[in-house]
């Protein structure tokens, strides 16, 4: 039992550690280190950086462009990709919609969607969500109706992150309502954001921001073909994508990330508010943070050991996204508790990057520390909330 | 013992509370809190007119006797009402200070036009580097002939931009932390040398960084003795503490109510969301949080204020329990609503961020625990 790297694994290492160094854009560098938002033309560019290396499509097949790296090799990236503060990558596209149409999807469908989505040339959002389906997702009602060659698609969908900036959306929709579960009689079908009839309206979240949307149909008219695999099994679908969604919510090494630079925060606050440094209850918050998420670490391990043997991540993906979540969470408190009364003050574009220190208010980023922990309450909701995680764990973990 | 208010006390609970009913609902709330304005001066009138802003104030000094229980039940209704408007800073923390150390001529002047509603007030109370500690102050204040020369900087000042009048500790003698050597001052707005720095905080109040080059000051703005401000500060920062957990109890509870409303409402798998009993459980956590909270806010209510020693331990107590107890209901609240909770448009978002930002104001679960054991007899 071990969790050494071999040799090929240590230069592969280098080799990503030296790409992060040379080819990640600095000013999309610049923004993500001093918290200036990034704009849809920095995570596309930032995308196509990765696709010309070939290491955007991570997990794909290699045949659809995808890196055919083991499990280890996708591990040390995502360490690197966090240690060199990279932007996440958009996961609409490229983790979601896109192995759904290269496991699913036809030969046609596979020409005329993959390779826009390995290039980032189409962004893509995710219409699963509605106003009286949340948790209970499977009750969704926006219908697809056939007529002649076509769906016609009517209803509301919600909570669609970057929706505002998407160029398709993929929805479960319901093509029956004759059936015996609701479960059955829902499709997975690709809607083009441009068709007549759809309208994207802005929801303001908590901090201010503007990132999810609600997406109404109203007879909008989808070709037969804009179907994935078989009507009616949707559902089915949609989960296996879900199971994905959520072993890479756990995010391990982006709050490894965090936590160091927690760490140096205290560090250098003889510069700011120095009696953090001798905050002895303070600190001790962050080391038992750094044994969660250890802990965490290992339990990602375990799952990925599994997979690379060929499982597919079961119901456990939920305790990483429980965990991970939580985590993200706990570190979103303690930015803002460090900044003290500094995580306060609501000046959101006071940082840019013709802007430096000593023209902001509070020390480093920490106004932005509240907005992120009041943020990323969002983080234990969506991708399907930790209680009901918690419920997938009780019944098919514990059987109850 | 006895635990009921007076039919006086009741009567001003309803007044305020009748008045956030009817005339200061969210949509208004918000309104203000998005405009150009910190606050609504109507609704400041409203509060002059009303006497809220006498009833701290000894009749002698052109109040109404009032006491912390008075100042509860309109802190609370403060809270539950998201109210933007400025008790806090004016009657609590200046009127606080004038009221315990202004000269008969600084209370006259000062004290009688922050009743009146003519002038607007504040304390600064936090350095840059200070976090919590408010015997941390590295502003200075020079003796020069007659007057004093200051010079330093304030951080995050509650009502800073709109006060007439700043109340700054500075220091005239010894070094950064001592509690002795401290001065307070009531310096004017207007004074040569102050530059403000405004900006909106999270929780849709306001707040001002203060540069501070070389202001003079007249001696007979000196508030209290030369170098012995700090016990006053303290005792008015804590008055004030406690005025804030006031507040975020009327929060608290109306963020629980609210989340046990909507629970009832919700429908996912065919029920109610309140019938899960992983959310009842929650739920009952939340009511617990709030009645014992609200107990440590009637002890530090009750506490002797002539026992200075058990009531800074009451304080601290209740804050600490502010800062862990707030933390969860608010943050349960959000989680309970789903998606919801972490919409703009609803009102829960913004009590919760009120909510965490009242956390943080006079320091954090973490210094008022240390504060307690530091008071506690060994
Ligand atoms: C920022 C953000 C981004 C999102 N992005 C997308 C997106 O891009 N696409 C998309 O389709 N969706 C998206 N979502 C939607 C997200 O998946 C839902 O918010 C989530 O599934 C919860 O649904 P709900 O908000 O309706 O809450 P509800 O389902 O109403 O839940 C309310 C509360 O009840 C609890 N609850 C519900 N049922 C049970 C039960 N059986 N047992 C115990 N507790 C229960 C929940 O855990 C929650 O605490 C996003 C949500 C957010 C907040
Ligand atoms: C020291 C002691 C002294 C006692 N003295 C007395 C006495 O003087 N007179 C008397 O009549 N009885 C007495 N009892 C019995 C006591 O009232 C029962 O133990 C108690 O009601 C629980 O019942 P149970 O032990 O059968 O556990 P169960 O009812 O079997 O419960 C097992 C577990 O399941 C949980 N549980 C059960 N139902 C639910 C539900 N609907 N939702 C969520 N959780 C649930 C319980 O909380 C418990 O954790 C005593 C018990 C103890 C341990």
């Amino acid at each position: 039992m071990h969790t050494n790297f071999t040799p090929e694994e240590h230069d592969f290492e280098q080799e990503v550690q030296a790409f992060f160094k040379d080819k990640y854009p600095d000013d999309i560098k610049q923004k993500q280190d001093r918290a200036i938002p990034l704009l849809k033309e920095d995570f596309i560019r930032w995308q196509k950086v990765l696709y010309e290396q070939g290491w955007a499509a991570i997990n794909w097949p290699v045949e659809y462009g995808g890196t055919g790296w083991s499990t280890v090799q996708k591990y040390i990236f995502a360490n690197e990709m966090a240690k060199a503060n990279a932007p996440a990558i958009v996961p609409f596209g490229l983790g979601m919609v896109g192995p759904v149409i290269y496991t699913y999807g036809n030969e046609e469908q596979k020409q005329r969607f993959l390779p826009d989505i390995a290039a980032s040339n189409v962004w893509w959002c995710q219409g699963y969500s509605e106003p009286g389906s949340g948790s209970d997702l499977a009750s969704l009602k926006t219908r697809a109706d056939r007529d002649g060659n076509e769906y016609i698609v009517n209803g509301t969908k919600t909570w669609t992150t970057l929706g505002q900036m998407a160029d398709w959306i993929f929805c479960l929709l319901r093509t029956s309502s004759d059936v015996a579960r609701k479960q059955e009689g829902i499709s997975f079908i690709l809607v083009d954001m441009k068709t007549p009839g759809v309208t994207v309206r802005p929801i303001i979240t908590i901090e201010g921001g503007h990132e999810v949307n609600e997406v109404h149909f109203e007879d909008v008219r989808v070709p037969l073909n804009n179907l994935i695999g078989e009507e009616g099994k949707g559902w089915t679908y949609g989960k296996v994508l879900l199971q994905h969604e959520r072993t890479s919510i756990a995010g391990v090494a982006r709050s490894e990330y965090r936590l160091n630079r927690l760490k140096d925060k205290i560090r250098n606050a003889d510069k700011a508010q120095p009696s953090l440094q001798g905050d002895n209850s303070f600190l001790r918050k962050i080391a038992a943070l750094e044994i969660e998420l250890k802990a965490l670490e290992y339990t990602e391990l375990r799952t990925l050991a599994a997979v690379s043997v060929g499982n597919a991540p079961g119901p456990e993906s939920s305790l990483l996204k429980i965990r991970g979540t939580e985590i993200q969470q706990r570190l979103d408190e303690l930015f803002m508790e460090a900044a003290g009364y500094f995580s306060l003050p609501y000046v959101p574009d006071q940082y840019s990057l013709e802007s430096n220190e000593t023209m902001h208010v509070g020390f480093g980023s920490d106004t932005v520390s509240s907005l992120q922990y009041f943020n990323n309450r969002k983080a234990s909701i969506y991708g399907g909330s930790n209680e009901i995680q918690k419920n997938i764990i009780a019944k098919h973990v514990l059987g109850l | 013992m006895d635990f009921s208010i007076t039919e006086e006390q009741s009567a001003l609970k309803d007044v305020i509370s009748r008045f956030i009913d009817n005339e200061y609902d969210f949509e208004r709330r918000m309104k203000i809190a998005d405009g150009e304005t910190a606050f609504n001066h109507e609704v400041w009138n409203f509060f002059v007119e009303q006497g809220f802003t006498a009833i701290l104030f000894s009749e002698e000094d052109g109040g109404l006797d009032g006491g912390a229980v008075e100042m509860m039940l309109i802190m609370k209704e403060i809270g539950r009402g998201l109210m933007l408007e400025p008790f806090l800073e004016n009657i609590v923390l200046a009127g606080g200070v004038l009221k315990r150390l202004g000269t008969t001529k600084q209370k006259e002047q000062w004290l009688g036009e922050i009743i009146n509603g003519e002038i607007q007030a504040t304390v600064a109370f936090t350095e840059p580097q200070s976090r919590f500690n408010l015997n941390d102050i590295s502003t200075t204040a020079k003796k020069q002939n007659n007057q004093f020369i200051i010079n330093g900087k304030k951080s995050f000042v509650p009502n800073g931009a709109d006060a007439d009048l700043i109340i700054m500790p500075a220091r005239t003698s010894g070094s950064q932390s001592d509690t002795h050597g401290i001065t307070l001052f009531g310096v004017s707005k207007e004074s040569d040398g102050l530059s403000f720095n405004t900006y909106k905080t999270v929780d849709g109040h306001s707040a001002t960084e203060i540069t501070i080059t070389n202001v003079k000051i007249t001696a007979d703005c000196v508030i209290g003795n030369i170098d012995e401000g700090y016990d006053c500060l303290e005792e008015t920062i804590d008055e004030a503490t406690l005025a804030i957990c006031a507040e975020a109890i009327g929060i608290m509870r109306s963020l629980h109510d609210k989340t046990v409303e909507y629970s009832k409402n919700r429908v996912q798998f065919g029920i109610p969301i309140g019938g899960f009993q992983a959310l009842q459980h929650r739920m009952v956590d939340n009511l617990m949080a709030c009645e014992q909270s609200e107990s440590l806010l009637l002890w530090a209510v009750m506490t002797d204020a002539k026992n200075t020693k058990n009531l800074k331990k009451a304080i601290s107590g209740l804050k600490y329990q502010i800062g862990t107890a707030g933390k969860h209901v608010g943050q349960e609240a959000v989680q309970l609503h789903g998606g919801m909770g972490i919409s703009w448009e609803l009102d829960i978002a913004h009590l919760f961020k009120r909510l965490s930002a009242l956390e943080i104001l006079f320091g954090n679960a973490d210094f008022h625990l240390q504060r307690f054991i530091d008071l506690s007899d060994s």
